[in-house]
């Protein structure tokens, strides 16, 4: 169904105010944008790592989540989640349970790309009917902002330090979302906080619709971590998007198809311009640095253009 | 009427959960623990369960499945040994703690390292502080019956804890014995249905599983498990009152052979007591006033029970098939000898052997040894070492 | 989803009332938590230059932009911590943001 964001807002809030994280965190913006995708009669129950949302949302005697929702360690988020499914398979077979109940894990970049990898593998490549969603803040913000393999090249982080001698962390980030689309999975996307959330809302929508795995991966900016004016949420996202360092786009049964293509394609300085973590880059003398990191994002971007066809 | 089989232990454990029925079985293959989920997997592709069988890609999402399926409403059962286990092991305690009464079945294996394939209780040993209910079997048969008393266990309202059915890898996983089954009408209605209060599937009251516990509640909530496990022997008591009346086979905390009159017994868990009853036998023969104690419980411990049965005896050996590495004995020597301090039961000597670590053969020459050495000091009363080592090359 | 009343455990409780393995009931009860008092900023709804584009609404971390039947009410001050991402947002600068005093 075609997103309408006045329609969207009648829809009840899935995630309540009350929890714990940050002022101006971008990941409950995420939840509550996918959450918005699932039917008002439909039940979800929702799983999480061990990270910034689940500790904050989840404090007992409180929880934030209307849903009945699950949490039990930092890496196997996908497999809790798809033991759930199994479960609800087993009894629905069994005639003890009606109706339809859709399952969405949300995992931070920590809990997905580095420690979680091999859980959420396993239960996409299983074909369980499930969703995971991962809120890519860049690092493992819940401990203290330390590297993850999201985290962008460069980076200030307390374990990749901007130092005198390593300039921030050396390697270039992971891409978890082509990873996750050569699984051949129904439903593969890539999206972030955008203009009225169309993109987003209509991505979660197929994601949980689409019956077997899905995975959405969600640029989730940091206030915190990456140092940027609080208030700026959207606009650093949309720089995000606006140089292609995060582009949009969809894999459906291995089709490519990008979902916005910037017209006028802006240099990723301006996205990283706005952040403290890569003030360093600044400096006189670090340049290069800078023309590293344009190179690769176009690289990685003319590549994205040609399996989507559009080369 | 009871159907006459032999079966391995392995497939006997299998045939209990295809009786059972369980809602999700989600297993990793381990040796010796593999047949297990492959027997199963059998009887999934058959059609003559309902179970929905998820082949995980490790031990660890093996657990996390189980617990995200009871969380969810479902009976969820898996099987490992050794390092699975040990791979396992945060989400033991997440798994306990969360009061799930999810069912495994331990094929005990040496832990790694080095890497040894072979029977020793380093596994289930290592995690006998995580919460879990555990019981032991000596054979086939008191495998198949552990299993089936496990989710009357298990899941009754006082207790909601985890339970492990622990057996020894490949001495009676592998090895084929003589059985007796019990209907699969009989087992349905014995172990009956799952029935939780809160449900992650309960659509008309969600419930949010696995908080942030910070320090004003964390300590509540284990005090809670504590008392719970503290709960589960009277269960398992009763449950196997019941289970007797059902099939004849009466089991309790632990297996008295032997024991009435004698001067010195010696302490076991699992196929070991089948070589020590032998030798017992043997030197019953002989006039020599010898008995073992084999315990089916050790978690919980039950530190009365034993307590009172060894109070009689003039000197006890306790033969550990895993070691502590504490410098000072083995895990069953110190729960045992804790127990009798506890009670104030200072009289019989109490010693300590590690046995067959690895899978080292264990012969009736090497039970004659504790025996021997029982006897001397009950005689002269002088014990010369307590921490041991039996069988191992001097 | 629940529709029940809210409930929550009193800080206090002891061992015997807690609920058993950290279980919550009560969905969605953070609600009664409040975080209104993290704020050092504030933001002020201005109804005159509001034009209901609802664009404020998604993008609030704390769901604290109210809304009902399609449109704005007001702004949840019992949990806003007054990050300013909704002031930015407007299109027609409709929320002031200012000091909380």
């Amino acid at each position: 169904m075609a997103y309408n964001l006045k329609e969207a807002a009648k829809k009840p809030d899935r995630l309540t105010g009350g929890h714990r994280m940050c002022a101006g965190c971008g990941a409950p913006v995420v939840v509550r944008n996918v959450l918005k995708a699932l039917k008002p009669e439909d039940h979800a129950v929702i799983g999480s790592a061990t990270g910034c949302l689940e500790v904050s949302t989840f404090i007992y005697p409180y929880t934030a989540w209307k849903d009945s929702f699950i949490h039990n360690a930092f890496e196997n988020a996908a497999a809790t989640v798809s033991g759930a499914e199994a479960a609800y398979k087993a009894l629905k077979r069994k005639g003890k349970l009606d109706g339809d109940t859709k399952f969405i894990t949300f995992g931070g970049d920590g809990g997905t790309y580095d420690i979680g990898l091999q859980s959420l593998s396993g239960a996409m490549e299983r074909g369980h009917d499930m969703v995971y969603v991962c809120y890519d803040n860049g690092a493992y913000m819940n401990t203290g902002i330390q590297r993850s393999s999201a985290t962008p090249k460069y980076a200030d982080t307390t374990t990749s330090p901007a130092g005198k001698v390593i300039p921030g962390k050396m390697q270039s980030r992971k891409d978890l979302t082509e990873v996750m689309a050569n699984h051949h999975l129904p439903y593969v996307a890539q999206t972030a906080l955008i203009g009225n959330m169309k993109d987003l809302y209509e991505k979660s929508e197929k994601a949980i619709y689409t019956p077997g795995p899905a995975f959405l991966n969600v640029l989730a900016p940091c206030p915190r971590g990456w140092r940027y004016n609080t208030p700026d949420l959207m606009e650093v996202s949309k720089m995000a998007v606006e140089t292609c360092f995060w582009p949009l786009y969809e894999v459906v049964d291995g089709k490519y198809n990008i979902t916005y293509k910037p017209k006028n394609k802006l240099p990723v300085r301006e996205f990283l311009k706005m952040q403290g973590r890569f003030k360093h880059l600044f400096k006189a003398g670090n340049e290069h640095m800078l023309e590293e990191i344009q190179q690769e994002v176009d690289r990685r971007w003319e590549a994205l253009l040609k399996l989507a066809g559009e080369a | 009427m009871a159907i006459r089989e032999r079966l391995s232990g392995n497939e006997a454990t299998a045939i209990a959960m295809r009786q059972i029925n369980p809602d999700v079985v989600a297993a990793f293959p381990i040796t010796p623990s593999t047949e297990v989920p492959q027997y199963f997997s059998t009887f999934v592709a058959n059609g003559a369960v309902d179970t929905e069988f998820v082949a995980v890609e490790s031990e660890h999402s093996a657990m996390s499945a189980c617990i995200g399926a009871q969380a969810a409403g479902g009976r969820a059962m898996t099987a490992t040994s050794a390092n699975g286990l040990a791979l396992m092991w945060e989400l033991l305690y997440i798994a306990a703690s969360s009061r799930l009464p999810i069912v495994m079945a331990a094929i005990n294996r040496a832990l790694s390292g080095p890497i040894n394939i072979h029977n020793d209780h380093s596994d289930t040993m290592g995690a006998r502080d995580s919460g879990w209910i555990q019981l032991y079997s000596e054979t086939n048969q008191e495998a198949y019956d552990n299993m089936l008393m496990a989710h009357r266990i298990a899941e009754n309202p006082d207790v909601m804890l985890p339970l492990m059915v622990c057996q020894d890898g490949f001495i009676t996983s592998h090895a084929i014995e003589n059985i007796e089954l019990l209907e699969d009408d009989k087992v349905k209605a014995f172990v009956g249905d799952y029935k939780p209060e809160h449900y992650l599937l309960n659509k008309e009251n969600p419930i949010a599983v696995g908080p942030l516990d910070l320090q004003f509640h964390y300590f509540e909530h284990k005090k809670q498990q504590a008392e719970a496990m503290k709960n589960a022997k009277k269960v398992i008591l009763e449950v196997s009152e019941e289970f007797y009346k059902l099939t004849g086979r009466k089991y309790g905390l632990f297996e008295e052979y032997k024991t009435d009159d004698a001067d010195v017994v010696i302490v076991l868990l699992n196929s070991t007591a089948g070589t020590a009853k032998y030798v017992a036998d043997q030197y019953r023969a002989q006039g020599k006033k010898v008995g073992v104690i084999k315990p089916r419980v050790y978690r919980p411990f039950p530190v009365d029970e034993i307590a009172e049965a060894l109070s009689k005896f003039k000197a006890v050996a306790v033969l550990d098939k895993a070691d502590s590495f504490n410098a000072a004995g083995g895990p069953l020597f110190t729960d045992v000898t804790s127990a009798l301090y506890a009670k104030g039961v200072f009289d019989p000597k109490v010693i300590n052997y590690i046995y067959g670590l690895g899978g080292r053969d264990v012969k009736a020459d090497d039970i004659e040894v504790v025996y021997n050495k029982l006897l001397e000091i009950a005689e002269t009363g002088k014990v010369d070492s307590v921490y041991n080592y039996l069988g191992v090359r001097e | 989803m629940s529709k029940k009343e809210l409930k929550t455990i009193k800080p206090d409780v002891n061992w015997k009332e807690i609920t058993p393995g950290g279980v919550i009931d009560s969905s969605g009860n953070a609600h009664l938590f409040k975080t209104g008092d993290w704020r050092s900023m504030k933001p002020i709804w201005n109804t005159e230059k509001c034009k209901q584009c609802l664009l404020c609404h998604p993008v609030c971390p704390d769901s604290s932009i109210l809304v009902e039947d399609g449109k704005m009410t007001g702004i949840d001050y019992d949990h806003c911590k007054g990050c300013g991402v909704c002031a930015k947002v407007c299109p027609f600068k409709a929320i002031d943001f200012v000091e909380e005093v």
